[in-house]
């Protein structure tokens, strides 16, 4: 990690930290606590995403798939078949991890459109299977009545103590992709973006090194669906198409595919836009997501955070010219 | 021809009648050659020889049609350009494919891939094995950078060194990779008189660690003074083979260079 | 038994031959730009609901509307490649990815803006009754279906083949920047890419819809299973997708019929899928066409 990240880090922690504090004691904004919980838990999908777009410059339509997989896996798992939720969720992601493999393995070896094609073919069937198998999955009218979470034997209801559960998680996860990027896999995986043929010629197993993040991608998808599913402890399939697919990606495109940050920061403004922003639109805000998109990889392809050096350098200008006079 | 090979010497890289076609086009018509250890060997001839065509094959880039290429005796042909890295073969590219945004140390650390092993996972966690295989890479890679004499542009972006030094850095990002065997194509190309000298000062060096160099050149100034042996490829054949002076006196590479005239 | 057999093959092939058309509108663009459209169903689902409009609202001959709408849905390939692809002609797959399936979600949104969510109907191009074979039933629509089709296979075969738009076309489909050279406009012939296979996907929804009805959530599914199978049949490769779609459309429809209908949508991305795993050149593509283009 640089400095930069560094200090980042620390801000956003300081930030995350207070927020319930300032929220809470706002009337009008004291459900934004709840919002949040949700832009967490997609922080998670849409950090693995930022990964596979910035890094291995492969894109998955089926980010949507992996989480409905970790989702349901530990709504069956649990309300079916008695599991504790903590052992429900590796098991999740357990099995999101091997999809990830079969799927990768062969579609990665392939170049540029594959991967996309094979997630979108492979995120409609998974959605078709949520709602086909009633027996498990109670079909279109999805499943009710999942257990919420324990941490040693404490109950987690309120709302706070899930925002901060969640958010030490999507730390936990930040932490652990800021490593992987300022190391020797990070470096292997910068070379892949900037130079693939050198980098390949220097030794860095390019195909496996796309599979490896593309099968920790749907891992970090299916543990968001996990804690997803405990949190409003029910579900159904509609959470979990297509529509959900683009939506993440469209996170990572709004943040910026070469960000980390940038993915966060495009999780918690496309879930804020998605539980508030975009309510009065209704069934049109499908509009407004493809005006959105289209923008960002017409006119802003570093995404949001590709501004924020270039905001920083006017303000210091402006400073410095101030402080001249 | 017949003295291309040279079956006196044990040799580190033998071509074994490689072909190249692309669709109806012959970039490579059966290339027979052995490069002993320990030299410079040079590799000329006109453009469209098919001297990158011939760096791909050895590097894996691209698989031969036909043919088979050795490395110490272990054939390499149909295997994965990182393997080959991993087995001591590293290499430079014509149009200097470095890592522009990375840093100029970044780019050498790069090179170290093939001699380290930490995984995803590991270096996720900041395993304690891994954290000390990274403080190593750090080490070699600074030797490698001082070894070129780049140390006083450590944290620059790659992209931002002039073109001279981006020729050395990528020398020096291939050398941390500890090879027996360096393919440097065209390493003085768009390079001064001046910046051609270090070069050749720096290639001399190479050999004299040890390292077999394999050299695509197109300045002959420079081939004739550092190079032991030359390869003279025409349109995909070899030409001729031998000492910088013997191929200077010979016959078919003065009709082919002069055109017959 | 054998009636049932009969009848699953007609309606397999019935929307088999939809599945093709909509693969040879991903094989003309991919063909001309190598950029797979993710918004070529959406064309399909346009196509039909702009012949609903033009019948049900203006009450245009249907076959006035199918022109029409086949006309319109041009005009808006025309002008996807125009205001969007072509400001984008630097930007690299992942964009381009991003950029078409940005298209298809507006188009989607639109459509769902414009004609709301229910399913649009259409009257059959001819009004007899339907024609009993063996026991099948065969509707009058589905003749045509097949008509308009190979209608629009031999067309754009002469066109390839014969026409100079057509060869300049495949040049540039082959080698760019030696077709710039030798003075084909490129950007016109991407334009005309974009409204060739938008028309030939409206074509296909125009068609489709007086059998199954059309609204604005079958664009996304119809575009995947149509690239299934361009995919199967070898990409840019116009008579492997025509059969590949054929095999698709069947293989869906026996699995309706014998095995469970509510995978049938299963089916053929599954195909998709294991083409993609095992035979990315596909059952018809040439070794040497996969080397060009991956």
């Amino acid at each position: 990690m640089n400095k930069k990240d560094r200090w980042a880090f620390v801000g956003m922690g300081l930030l995350i930290a207070v927020f319930p504090g300032v929220a809470l004691n706002v009337k009008c904004i004291s459900h934004y606590v709840d919002v949040m919980v949700f832009a967490g838990i997609f922080s998670l999908v849409s950090l693995g995403l930022c990964m596979l777009m910035g890094y291995a410059g492969q894109v998955s339509m089926a980010q949507a798939a992996f989480f409905g997989i970790g989702a349901y896996s530990s709504g069956i798992l649990t309300s079916r078949l008695g599991w504790n939720p903590w052992m429900a969720m590796p098991a999740g992601a357990g099995v999101a991890a091997l999809v990830a493999w079969i799927i990768g393995v062969p579609a990665l070896r392939l170049k540029g459109h594959y991967l996309a094609m094979a997630t979108l073919g492979f995120g409609v069937i998974v959605h078709i299977i949520l709602g086909e198998e009633v027996k498990w999955t109670g079909g279109p009218s999805g499943m009710v009545d999942i257990p919420g979470l324990q941490i040693a034997g404490w109950k987690l209801t309120s709302e706070v103590a899930w925002y901060y559960m969640i958010w030490s998680v999507v730390f936990m996860a930040l932490l652990f992709c800021l490593h992987v990027i300022y190391s020797r896999v990070g470096r292997g995986l910068r070379a892949i973006h900037e130079e693939e043929m050198a980098a390949e010629s220097m030794g860095v197993p390019t195909a496996c090194y796309k599979v490896q993040i593309f099968v920790f991608s749907a891992i970090l998808s299916a543990i968001a669906g996990s804690f997803y599913t405990h949190y409003v402890t029910c579900l159904n399939p509609g959470s979990f198409n297509l529509m959900w697919s683009i939506r993440f990606v469209l996170m990572v495109m709004v943040g910026g595919t070469q960000s980390l940050w940038g993915a966060i920061l495009g999780a918690v403004l496309l879930t804020f836009a998605g539980n508030e922003w975009l309510q009065i639109f209704s069934d049109f805000e499908i509009l407004v997501y493809g005006a959105m998109l289209l923008c960002a990889a017409l006119f802003l392809p570093g995404g949001l955070a590709s501004l924020v050096p270039k905001v920083i350098g006017v303000f210091r200008n402006s400073l410095t010219h101030l402080c001249k006079r | 021809m017949q003295e291309a090979c040279c079956p006196e010497l044990s040799s580190i890289l033998e071509i074994s009648d490689v072909q190249m076609h692309f669709g109806g086009i012959v970039a490579l018509k059966g290339i027979r050659y052995a490069v002993p250890p320990g030299i410079i060997q040079a590799l000329i001839g006109p453009n469209g020889a098919g001297k990158t065509t011939l760096f791909h094959c050895i590097s894996g880039l691209i698989q031969p049609t036909f043919g088979h290429v050795l490395f110490e005796g272990r054939q390499i042909d149909g295997m994965l350009p990182h393997k080959i890295a991993r087995l001591g073969i590293s290499r430079t590219f014509q149009h200097v494919a470095l890592f522009k945004s990375m840093t100029v140390l970044e780019n050498i650390m790069l090179g170290r891939h093939p001699k380290t092993k930490s995984g995803f996972w590991a270096t996720g966690l900041r395993l304690p094995a891994m954290r000390r295989e990274e403080r190593k890479i750090l080490e070699t890679a600074r030797y490698h950078l001082d070894f070129v004499g780049l140390g006083d542009s450590a944290n620059l972006p790659a992209g931002t060194l002039p073109l001279g030094k981006q020729r050395i850095l990528e020398i020096a990002r291939a050398l941390a990779t500890d090879p027996r065997l360096l393919l440097l194509d065209e390493p003085a190309g768009g390079l001064n008189i001046r910046e051609t000298e270090v070069l050749g000062d720096l290639i001399q060096r190479i050999r004299a660690c040890g390292v077999t160099v394999i050299l695509v050149e197109h300045d002959m100034n420079l081939v004739m003074e550092i190079a032991d042996r030359i390869l003279v490829l025409h349109y995909g054949s070899q030409l001729a083979s031998g000492t910088p002076m013997e191929i200077m006196d010979h016959p078919a590479v003065i009709e082919a260079y002069l055109g017959g005239g | 038994m054998g009636t049932d057999f009969l009848q699953y093959t007609i309606t397999g092939l019935t929307v088999g031959v939809i599945y093709a058309m909509v693969a040879i509108g991903y094989n003309i663009i991919y063909n001309v730009t190598e950029i797979i459209n993710f918004a070529q169903g959406e064309f399909v689902m346009l196509g039909g609901l702009f012949a609903a409009f033009f019948v049900g609202t203006l009450h245009l001959p249907v076959f006035l509307a199918f022109f029409a709408a086949v006309i319109a849905t041009g005009c808006v390939g025309f002008a996807m490649e125009r205001f969007v692809i072509r400001r984008a002609r630097n930007a690299g797959v992942l964009s381009l990815i991003i950029i078409t399936i940005a298209v298809s979600i507006l188009l989607k949104g639109s459509a769902m803006l414009g004609y709301g969510k229910d399913p649009h109907c259409l009257p059959a191009f001819s009004t007899r009754g339907p024609i009993m074979i063996a026991g099948a039933v065969l509707q009058p629509q589905v003749l045509w279906i097949f008509g308009v089709s190979a209608l629009v296979v031999i067309a754009l075969s002469f066109f390839f083949h014969r026409s100079f738009y057509g060869k300049a076309m495949l040049a540039c489909a082959d080698n760019p920047i030696a077709a710039r050279m030798v003075g084909i406009p490129v950007r016109q012939m991407v334009l005309l890419a974009f409204i060739l296979s938008a028309s030939i996907g409206a074509a296909a929804g125009v068609i489709i819809t007086p059998i199954s009805l059309m609204d604005y959530d079958r664009g996304a599914m119809l575009g995947l299973k149509g690239f299934g199978a361009a995919v199967l049949g070898g990409l840019g490769n116009f008579y492997g997708a025509l059969l590949a779609g054929c095999v698709l459309g069947l293989a869906e429809s026996y699995c309706a019929g014998y095995l469970s209908s509510g995978y049938k949508d299963a089916v053929a991305l599954i195909f998709l899928l294991l083409a993609l795993f095992f035979k990315p050149e596909g059952l018809f593509g040439s070794e040497a066409a996969t080397l060009k283009k991956f």
